[in-house]
């Protein structure tokens, strides 16, 4: 699907780029976000570095079980697939708090290392299909719980509103709103579509019976 | 009152996890400094691994902005958007802000500066920025950085939750804002 996606955004580009006459900004773009991407990964080395230094801290001091044991009833009902101990359970909840206090920039690290983690539960045969985890984990992530929008607070704040801080509210219930029916949604569909992992097992089951 | 406490929140939390990871390492006899190194020794290889997988997005994404397409999906959709409500001004945000965080910014500033920080459809437009995720970001980065490429329904939720973020906020703000 990916293929297809990524296929589709540098086709259309050039062709719809060619028929607008901005065929020089498409090709400046490519050029332009290549470079961009690699200095965005650069910039993610430090706080990401930082993050494991401390997380292996927490690890071994025992901290990160005693943590996961205090968010076992929600993360078990989400993400049935992880075991109880697993350090995918702090990642996860450190990435979805960083993210909802507008520290996208550590929040990012937290990602990465939860997709580590859900990785190594993945039970599907070929481990580049995405577990049901993963998909709820990116669901949860993608609604974008939002308790400090900080940087449309200062767009808002330069363009002369007089309480830029008025958008709080409506954007902590909005993103709840949205958090909730893409959690419905990621549970719909994971039945939809069941892993391949978890259609190997029904089929074993079948002919058990 | 709770955006004080958001606000003090957001800003000691790092501070304060550091503080606390610290100490009760220290308290649990761990070494904290050669457990640190250790830990940190695997950044980079994070920071190498998803370069790839950011060019290959980054640059899809720039190039499709850079062409107008944006601007051409809104005319071609503004009838139908306009019709259950939406302003047309919002019509390039709605699109922009699934595909890139920084675009969508740009684009709620145009907004901003046109209409002034007090006017309904800015408000609308930064309660849409806010309240959005930049979804096809997040899922190559998240899975490009393990190797999965396979993201089955994935995707499908992320746009399905984008389309409904975009009209749970315009409903909310039709309810706070005026």
């Amino acid at each position: 699907m990916i293929n297809y996606i990524w296929l589709f955004f540098i086709v259309s580009s050039v062709i719809i780029g060619f028929f607008t006459g901005r065929l020089k900004e498409v090709g400046d773009a490519a050029i332009e976000y290549a470079d961009i991407a690699v200095r965005l990964s650069i910039a993610l080395v430090g706080v990401m570095s930082l993050w494991l230094g401390f997380m292996k801290i927490a690890e071994e001091s025992g901290l990160v079980f005693l943590f996961s044991k205090l968010i076992k009833p929600i993360i078990k009902r989400l993400f049935p697939d992880i075991p109880a101990d697993s350090k995918a359970a702090v990642d996860i909840t450190m990435n979805i708090s960083a993210n909802a206090l507008g520290l996208n920039n550590a929040a990012t690290p937290f990602g990465l290392q939860a997709m580590k983690e859900l990785q190594k539960h993945n039970n599907n045969p070929d481990k580049s299909v995405a577990s049901d985890s993963m998909c709820t984990f990116l669901a949860i992530n993608t609604a974008g719980i939002q308790f400090i929008p900080a940087s449309v607070m200062a767009v808002l704040a330069a363009s002369g509103s007089s309480n830029p801080a008025e958008i709080i509210a409506p954007c902590i219930i909005t993103t709840f709103i949205v958090l909730f029916i893409a959690i419905i949604i990621v549970k719909v569909l994971e039945r939809v579509y069941p892993e391949p992992s978890k259609r190997l097992r029904a089929k074993e089951g079948d002919s058990d019976a | 009152m709770l955006k004080e406490i958001f606000f003090i929140i957001s800003i000691s939390a790092i501070p304060f996890i550091l503080f606390f990871i610290s100490i009760y390492g220290s308290y649990k006899k761990v070494p904290v400094y050669e457990t640190f190194i250790r830990g940190s020794k695997q950044g980079f290889g994070v920071g190498v691994r998803i370069i790839p997988y950011l060019i290959a997005m980054l640059v899809a994404v720039g190039m499709f902005r850079a062409s107008g397409a944006i601007e051409l999906i809104s005319e071609y959709l503004s009838p139908f958007l306009s019709f259950i409500g939406m302003p047309a001004e919002l019509i390039p945000l709605a699109i922009v802000r699934s595909l890139s965080g920084s675009g969508a910014l740009g684009v709620l500033g145009e907004i901003a500066a046109n209409n002034g920080g007090e006017a309904y459809v800015t408000k609308l437009a930064a309660l849409m920025t806010g309240s959005s995720e930049t979804t096809f970001y997040v899922l190559a980065l998240y899975f490009g950085s393990v190797g999965v490429t396979k993201f089955r329904h994935a995707l499908v939720a992320g746009i399905l939750a984008d389309i409904i973020g975009i009209f749970v906020s315009l409903m909310i703000g039709k309810i706070v804002f005026t």
